[in-house]
């Protein structure tokens, strides 16, 4: 598979001891991630608030886990768009020395770079960890229709039907991977599906 | 002297070609019989009397029906043109850079008077008449960026710089050589040069952006890209690609002479004073295999060219298609002699 | 590479502290200078009898400028250079020549806020960024730390324009500039941008990074490094000719001035047109270039004159 230099690079989380707040987002894949980096740093986890997306499912084992972290604050949400309102509020709040941490599945990160960098957050000011979904968000070049989670190239456009090939080219505006139509020079003729996922 | 503007096409009927002049001042890319990816920079010097270098900004006889096609494509897609708030003072950097220079290069189609910030300019070619104030926005009916490139032949992206990158938050792009500025825009140099192959490992695209970065005002630079487009359609842009691509299918073996053309790209760059920007100029140029043969070097050495191109070059400029059909018929205007060095027609 | 350059007059010379002299320049020919971003400097040159001097001062902000170009120099201690030569000899109707302006301190447009700090003569670049800034209607606060009010070149300009926006600070008033209370309380998506003397410069900077500031918010000024070099002596092998390289003159440009024709396109050290053959070098090749890879950097046999040169006697080239 080809390096191709628009796909965005997700790193690993390790909490900075200079930041003095310290604001994690993620989904419960990412939880994982975020035991391992904050483990052991007692003066950071009082300084952290965690914004969690918990899916129905979760409740069991749910609340000892959450208690053992140690945070300020924990606040739970139902879905990624429920807590991307919290997250570009929690933005325009927060004070410079607050670092952002961002842990679960590509779709996720993408949605979640996308809007801080909209709030002027991105270099440095945030860290990424990847974990979980690696279905992809993917936009269509030609209705401009957005689709998370894709997995498979090529992939039927969800709204205007088109049958697209999912370039290694990703928008860090829009948080989204390019999807092109398929099969505009063979009609009907469609290449072997693939992961894209891998 | 008075440029003779035609009245033609670029889609439907495509009623487009080139006059005898304009074949003879086709930007030809090729100095050699081979291409390979190259940082092909070179200084934005006046060329020749009539050259599409003579002047920095090169107005043309499709000038008019260039025009005309842009505003069917913004119609079409507003998304065409975007420009991120941040970019206002570029936009006005960039209306200066084309009003002076359409005006000092071409009187007798352009005039700018300006006394203060109270400018007057006049396209006589447009029929447009404008009295605005720089830097003034409510005065003009568009953005400043939007109303200068309905005006210009043309593509323009504004970079921004910071963190030793170069950004593209701003630009009009209506005659793409399929890629999208909606997608594109807010990516860094490195990331829209993301699907080019082969470029990224052999350094292009590094050396290149060090050397942008330190762009300097009063210096521009320029290089020549090219592809190959089916029929001369000026918008083969990604959004509509569903419908143009079919076009590569329909090449044969009668109709290359006037189906396929060279798209050549005649790129320039200039560090913007207010903004500290840099504005990125891609005029397309396109020519007829057709028109193309009546200068026999080109002829010999686009058909040693295009048989010799790297798989991957030809694959991601979409020439897979149609490329041996075309090399096929250039091969009759390739009697094997030496071609000279240099771009210009013998 | 030697750039742009602007041939131009001082119409204006004043002290307006003891220690800072401000000059005006327009160009010689009456053309109007090129407008310019805040942050940007300037190369001065001045011909000192046979000694050239050059010196990069930040533009002060346009408006505050009114057109014109200006500079304000403040005499370093024990300057033997460009400093000194401007307060002893440069006045009015003086003739310097200046590259175009150039910007190794932009502001990040993107910012939500902009926190800017100076000190002393680092008003200059910061002066000029408040004066942009205001211009767009960007939200920004101006700290300026002085050592009495009479010293503090533009105090009252400033205080006048932008009012609320700056907070002076007297040290003979024992008003003290606590950095660390300022980045305290910033919103996220600001940028700082500090410009003063090299010590303050760097403890804003280390209290900054402390508060958790990340890298790319930080910003302090920077000039671009020196053009040109030492002189040498160049000799062309095949053409059988023998020059020098003048500080001021690139290789390429000393070739071209012996008359020999050698390939070239981008000027700028990267596309690799002008590459020559090294046949030895008498002292060490300096390789500026992004071109050349770094072994054959370390080789010496190849050298791109228009950009790269030598630090020592004698160069030859296969020329
Ligand atoms: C700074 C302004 C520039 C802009 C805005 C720009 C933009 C682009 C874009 C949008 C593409 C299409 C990529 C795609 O497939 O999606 C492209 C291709 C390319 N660019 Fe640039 N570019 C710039 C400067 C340069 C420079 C200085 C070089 C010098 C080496 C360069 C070399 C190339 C090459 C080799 C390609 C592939 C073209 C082809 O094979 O058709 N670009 N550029």
């Amino acid at each position: 598979m080809p390096v191709v230099k628009s796909r965005p690079v997700w790193g690993r989380l390790a909490p900075s001891p200079f930041a003095r707040r310290h604001l994690v987002f993620c989904e419960v894949a990412g939880l994982g991630a975020v035991e391992r980096a904050f483990a052991g740093t007692d003066s950071i986890r009082q300084r952290t608030s965690l914004n969690l997306i918990v899916p129905p499912d979760f409740a069991p084992a749910r609340s000892e886990r959450l208690d053992a972290l140690g945070f300020e604050a924990v606040h739970e949400f139902p879905s990624v768009e429920t807590v991307l309102v919290r997250l570009r509020v929690s933005l325009s709040q927060a004070a410079m020395g607050t670092l952002l941490y961002l842990a679960g599945g590509e779709a996720f990160l993408d949605q979640a770079t996308c809007l801080a960098e909209a709030c002027g957050v991105a270099g440095d000011g945030v860290q990424t960890e990847h974990c979980g979904s690696t279905g992809r968000r993917v936009q269509c070049v030609h209705c401009k229709g957005m689709m998370a989670d894709v997995t498979m190239s090529p992939v039927v456009c969800d709204h205007c039907g088109l049958h697209l090939t999912v370039r290694d080219h990703y928008s860090r505006r829009l948080g989204a991977f390019q999807g092109v139509c398929a099969d505009a020079e063979a009609p009907g003729v469609l290449p072997e599906p693939t992961r894209i996922d891998a | 002297m008075t440029i003779p503007f035609k009245t033609e096409t670029f889609r439907d009927d495509f009623t487009f070609s080139n006059s005898e002049a304009a074949i003879r001042r086709f930007p030809f890319p090729f100095d050699r019989d081979a291409y390979m990816y190259a940082v092909n920079i070179e200084q934005h010097m006046p060329g020749p009397a009539k050259s599409a270098t003579e002047f920095p900004i090169d107005i043309d006889e499709h000038y008019v029906a260039e025009m005309a096609d842009r505003d069917l494509v913004l119609k079409a897609d507003p998304l065409r043109c975007q420009s991120l708030p941040h970019m206002m003072t570029a936009e006005w950097d960039l209306l200066e850079l084309l009003m002076t220079s359409m005006a000092r290069d071409y009187p007798e189609h352009f005039s700018l008077e300006r006394s203060g910030r109270e400018w007057h300019w006049i396209n006589r070619p447009l029929g447009i008449d404008q009295r605005f104030t720089f830097e003034d926005p409510a005065t003009l009916p568009l953005s400043p960026m939007e109303y200068i490139t309905r005006q210009c032949q043309g593509d323009f992206c504004l970079l921004d710089q910071r963190d030793d990158n170069l950004w593209m938050d701003a630009g009009i792009v209506t005659t793409q050589a399929d890629w999208s500025l909606d997608f594109d825009l807010g990516m860094n140099f490195i990331e829209w040069h993301g699907p080019v192959p082969l470029a990224h490992e052999i350094g292009v695209f590094e050396r290149a952006l060090k050397f942008l970065l330190n762009l300097q005002q009063g210096r521009p630079v320029r290089r020549l890209n090219w592809t190959m487009t089916i029929n001369p359609r000026l918008d083969t842009s990604p959004e509509n690609y569903h419908r143009w691509g079919i076009d590569r299918t329909t090449v044969t073996p009668d109709n290359v002479g006037d189906k396929v053309h060279l798209r050549v790209e005649l790129q320039a760059l200039w560090r913007l004073p207010r903004s500290n920007a840099i504005v990125f100029s891609i005029r397309c140029y396109l020519i007829k295999m057709r028109e193309l043969v009546t200068q026999p070097k080109w002829a010999r050495r686009l058909h040693r060219v295009l048989r010799d191109l790297p798989g991957e070059l030809a694959d991601y400029k979409g020439l897979t298609n149609y490329r041996e059909t075309t090399v096929a018929w250039l091969s009759k205007y390739d009697d094997g002699a030496p071609t000279s060095p240099g771009f210009h027609p013998d | 590479m030697s750039g742009e350059t602007i041939a131009v007059r001082v119409v204006a010379a004043e002290a307006i502290t003891p220690t800072i002299k401000r000059l005006r320049m327009v160009a010689r020919d009456g053309a109007r200078l090129p407008p310019y971003s805040a942050g940007s400097h300037t190369v001065l040159t001045m011909a000192s009898g046979e000694r050239v001097i050059r010196n990069a001062y930040s533009l002060l902000g346009s408006t505050l400028a009114g057109g014109a170009y200006e500079v304000a120099v403040l005499r370093a201690p024990r300057s033997r250079g460009g400093s000194a030569f401007v307060h002893d000899h440069v006045g009015e109707g003086h003739e310097l020549t200046l590259s175009v302006p150039i910007n190794l301190f932009p502001l990040n447009r993107r910012a939500r806020h902009h926190v800017l700090v100076a000190g002393g003569i680092g008003i200059t670049p910061i002066g000029a960024m408040a004066d942009e800034l205001a211009k767009v209607n960007a939200s920004f606060e101006l700290h300026y730390a002085v050592r009495n009010e009479a010293r503090g070149a533009f105090c009252g300009d400033l205080a006048g324009r932008y009012g609320e926006r700056v907070r002076l600070y007297v040290s003979e008033r024992q008003e003290r500039l606590h950095v660390h209370d300022i980045l305290m309380r910033q919103p996220l998506g600001t940028h700082l941008y500090v410009c003063g003397p090299e010590g303050m410069i760097g403890n804003v900077l280390a209290d900054a990074r402390a508060l958790g500031w990340p890298e790319t918010s930080l910003h302090a000024e920077r000039f671009l490094a020196a053009a040109g070099g030492a002189p040498f002596a160049l000799r062309l092998a095949k053409s059988g000719v023998a020059t020098t390289v003048g500080e001021d003159q690139t290789l390429l440009e000393a070739i071209e001035a012996a008359g020999i024709e050698a390939p070239f396109s981008c000027r700028g050290g990267v596309c690799g047109e002008c590459e020559l053959p090294v046949v030895s070098a008498d002292g060490e090749i300096d390789h500026r270039d992004h071109y050349l890879s770094a072994e054959e950097k370390a080789a010496g046999c190849k050298i791109m004159p228009c950009v790269s040169r030598l630090r020592g006697r004698e160069l030859v080239l296969d020329l």
